[in-house]
């Protein structure tokens, strides 16, 4: 057996690589693709200089279209254009039912579909699009394979719609590295600007969605005290008014999809036009070759919008109120999001805040520019780095009890990670199985909450009603994303659930959905899966080598350490030789070794933390 | 690591816990143990990384709030308080807070009840600010009774909390 090499302490196993990392703003109407450039974070324009990529999908018989041939194709082909799909993300067929935007919805037995030329298509698909065609941008112009991204999401997403778009970032071929909120990710573009310190508020109004987030910046970390929003408002819908206004004004009904298309687009128009000016001219060719003109002018404009902004102030109240700051103590209100270049929802802010908000970053492009600034510090650029990003869940979490109603778990603004255990019992004598149903959102009853999983746990020995111990353990991760188990106590019997289903896409419909690409791609999927076990075992060996340098000598025993250094010794024999199976079994042999030393670094690492401080006091 | 939070923090058990240098404490330990500073290591280590961030953040909550931070201590002496089965209540207290929520019902009758509610709420902030000053007196003195007296004004402050909220909804409703 070969020996091991083992660098002397203090030297770092390899010379340090710079790793391509970018953040993936994945917006309702726009998306964009940034990345750190010789320690600046910058938006990557596509050949034509374009830094926007609009969200619009074209399915054509045997071809794909994204961007801006995508949203030209809107108009005349609307029923196999998909612009907007972020809305439908993590949604079930009722919601989406209830806001189709004009497509064919088709129920299935898992996500809802959209029907094209090109076959039904979820909103998953149609975004991993999206992101396969920012990939490619980002991977051309730094000529080399991304190792990972930083995908935003507004804050205010769901569970379902969170793993929903780790899924679509899954199909698209990218290590997620984090899903990070829109509103902390324009925190830290907009703080590691500036340099301020203090507690800020965002607000940002994007063309689907609307966030408020009250942070509290100081030293590098960024700490979310509360956020709040409507994940379904936005310019979206102003231009929904808009074009409702201009049918009514000329006399038609809006049931036709082409029509439909034909307002919406003209109605964006004429609200981004309302920006520099009093009035303009609008123009919509209605049915028959007919052609209807009027004119808008802010007055009006403002009437039609007024309710909607309306609609983003009792969030604003909300967020304060939980994050437990007024009015007065917040330093600065920064506005993100395309649609907070509308003046009346910047007059309406001033007045809300009692001071005018921040305007000079390009409300387009932070989102993109913090999560490449986070995406650069997560891949491992920046080893030495202080930022600390701290985030909350932004809906209460909980679980059905008896008569329909929700027991709170864990509290909406609970910063995450977090873990909540609570207990339950039995409400039959012998009673042998328990239904889990883990529901989102702040209302009482079942039915008024969303529904995020259902799973059983069985095989509770018999005893009378109420003697049972049922100890339900909810997990929230770093991304927001919930994992719930559940375990009687008494007998051990245990039960898990990653929470996934309801409005999600299965595991295994994901693995076809990938085979199907790479058959299209003519790549090899056994090929592909190899490759993937051989990057994870590289990973694996750079980072038990780095921790057996950093602190091998100081807490493992010659034995301990042979014992690692031999399932080391495995892995790169089985990742240079060996089938995909084989080094996956080879990672777990190295994982169980480095279990009690990963446990001692924690520790260690905790107590060097506090180092500092003095302890006089205890004992 | 079966350290009590306290310990975590490195802080004396103690009621008075200085604010400022809790936040900074925490925010040193999170920035040691946050999965963030793991996305490079094996899924164990990342596993470890989320439970202790996940311990640290519960920490954190449970001292950085006076409420919490009673409940907590008294957990430390095996006093449980969110049970409802715990019922160490004072009459008196009991009746006094049927008559505020009746209170609370009439303000929403009246002609401005946003200006009325404020000055409820004022005065429910005074009586939070004084159960929380007698708490400190009860926990600084380690005693057997004081910590019983703890406990009664402890379930008085969950009362009041409750009562703060219900505030805050009427508040958001009229708006």
């Amino acid at each position: 057996m070969a020996l091991l090499q083992i660098s002397e302490p203090g030297e770092a196993t390899a010379p340090h690589q710079h790793r391509l990392a970018a953040g993936i703003d994945l917006g309702t109407t726009n998306s964009l693709v940034a990345t750190v450039k010789s320690g600046e974070a910058l938006t990557l324009a596509n050949e034509d200089g374009q830094h926007l990529l609009p969200s619009v999908v074209q399915y054509q018989k045997n071809n794909i279209v994204v961007g801006s041939a995508a949203q030209q194709a809107a108009a005349t082909d609307p029923h196999n254009t998909i612009s907007s799909v972020k809305r439908f993300m993590g949604r079930g067929i009722n919601d989406v039912k209830a806001d189709a935007h004009g497509y064919e919805f088709i129920e299935t037995e898992s996500v809802p579909r959209i029907r094209t030329v090109a076959g039904d298509v979820s909103a998953v698909e149609v975004s991993s699009q999206i992101l396969a065609n920012l990939k490619q941008r980002v991977e051309e112009s730094l000529g080399g394979e991304l190792q990972g991204v930083v995908i935003t999401v507004p804050a205010y997403f769901d569970d379902a719609q969170r793993q929903a778009t780790k899924d679509a970032a899954r199909l698209a071929g990218l290590n997620v590295l984090r899903l990070l909120n829109e509103p902390t990710a324009a925190a830290v573009a907009y703080g590691l600007d500036t340099g301020s310190e203090g507690v800020h508020a965002i607000y940002d109004l994007g063309g689907g969605t609307f966030d408020i987030s009250i942070l509290r910046l100081n030293r590098g970390v960024f700490e979310v005290l509360a956020t709040a929003g409507d994940s379904a408002l936005g310019g979206d819908d102003m231009d929904r008014s808009i074009a409702i206004w201009m049918a009514s004004e000329a006399g038609v009904e809006l049931d036709d999809a082409y029509l439909l298309r034909r307002m919406m687009n003209e109605a964006r128009r004429a609200k981004e036009a309302l920006t520099n000016a009093d009035s303009v001219d609008v123009s919509v060719e209605l049915a028959e070759g007919k052609q209807w003109t009027g004119s808008l002018n802010t007055e009006k404009f403002n009437e039609l919008v007024d309710g909607l902004i309306k609609k983003t102030l009792l969030p604003c109240r909300r967020a304060m109120r939980d994050a437990g700051v007024s009015i007065e103590e917040i330093n600065d209100v920064v506005m993100v999001g395309g649609s907070t270049r509308v003046p009346r929802v910047r007059e309406k802010i001033t007045d809300f805040f009692a001071k005018p908000p921040l305007v000079d970053i390009d409300p387009d492009k932070v989102v993109a520019v913090g999560a490449a600034i986070q995406a650069d510090a997560l891949v491992g650029n920046k080893p030495d780095d202080e930022m600390l990003l701290l985030d909350v869940n932004p809906l209460s979490l909980g679980i059905e009890t008896m008569g329909g109603l929700v027991e709170k778990v864990i509290p909406r603004n609970t910063t995450i990670p977090v873990a909540r255990a609570q207990e339950f019992t039995t409400f039959k004598d012998g009673q042998t199985a328990m239904a889990v149903h883990v529901l989102q959102g702040e209302r009482e009853l079942v039915d008024d909450c969303r529904s995020l999983a259902r799973f059983e746990l069985r095989d509770i020995p018999p005893m009378v009603a109420g003697a049972a111990r049922i100890l339900v353990t909810f997990q929230v991760d770093a991304d927001g994303l919930l994992e719930v188990t559940a375990k009687e106590q008494t007998s051990g019997v245990e039960a898990s659930v990653q929470v996934k289903p309801s409005y999600g896409l299965e595991d295994n419909e994901i693995e076809r959905m990938l085979r199907e690409n790479f058959e299209h791609a003519k790549d090899d999927v056994e090929a592909r899966k190899l490759r993937e076990q051989q990057v994870e075992a590289d990973r694996v060996l750079e980072a038990i080598n780095a921790a057996l340098v950093e602190d091998g000598d100081a807490l493992l025993n010659d034995e301990e350490r042979a014992t690692i250094v031999a399932s080391l010794e495995r892995l790169k024999q089985a990742r240079e030789n060996e089938s995909a199976p084989k080094i996956k079994y080879a990672i777990d042999v190295a994982d169980k070794a480095t279990a009690d030393f990963a446990a001692k670094r924690m520790d260690a690492s905790i107590n060097k933390a506090l180092s500092g401080h003095t302890l006089d006091e205890f004992e | 690591m079966d350290r009590n939070y306290f310990e975590l923090f490195a802080l004396p058990v103690s009621f008075d816990v200085d604010l400022s240098s809790l936040s900074q404490r925490y925010q040193d330990l999170q920035r040691s143990a946050h999965p963030d500073k793991f996305t490079n290591a094996t899924d164990r280590e990342r596993r470890i990384s989320m439970q202790q961030a996940s311990i640290i953040n519960e920490a954190y909550q449970a001292l950085k709030d006076p409420l919490k931070r009673a409940q907590y201590m008294l957990s430390l002496n095996n006093i449980d308080t969110n049970s409802e089965s715990n019922t160490v209540m004072d009459t008196a207290f009991l009746m006094q807070q049927m008559e505020l929520r009746e209170a609370l019902d009439d303000i929403m009758e009246v002609s401005e009840p946003l200006s009325a509610l404020e000055i409820f709420s004022a005065d429910i902030e005074t009586q939070i600010h004084n159960l929380i000053s007698q708490c400190q007196n009860c926990f600084s003195d380690n005693s057997q009774d004081s910590l019983k007296q703890a406990e009664g004004l402890t379930l008085q402050l969950q009362f009041l909390y409750r009562l703060r909220e219900e505030v805050e909804d009427r508040e958001e409703a009229l708006l």
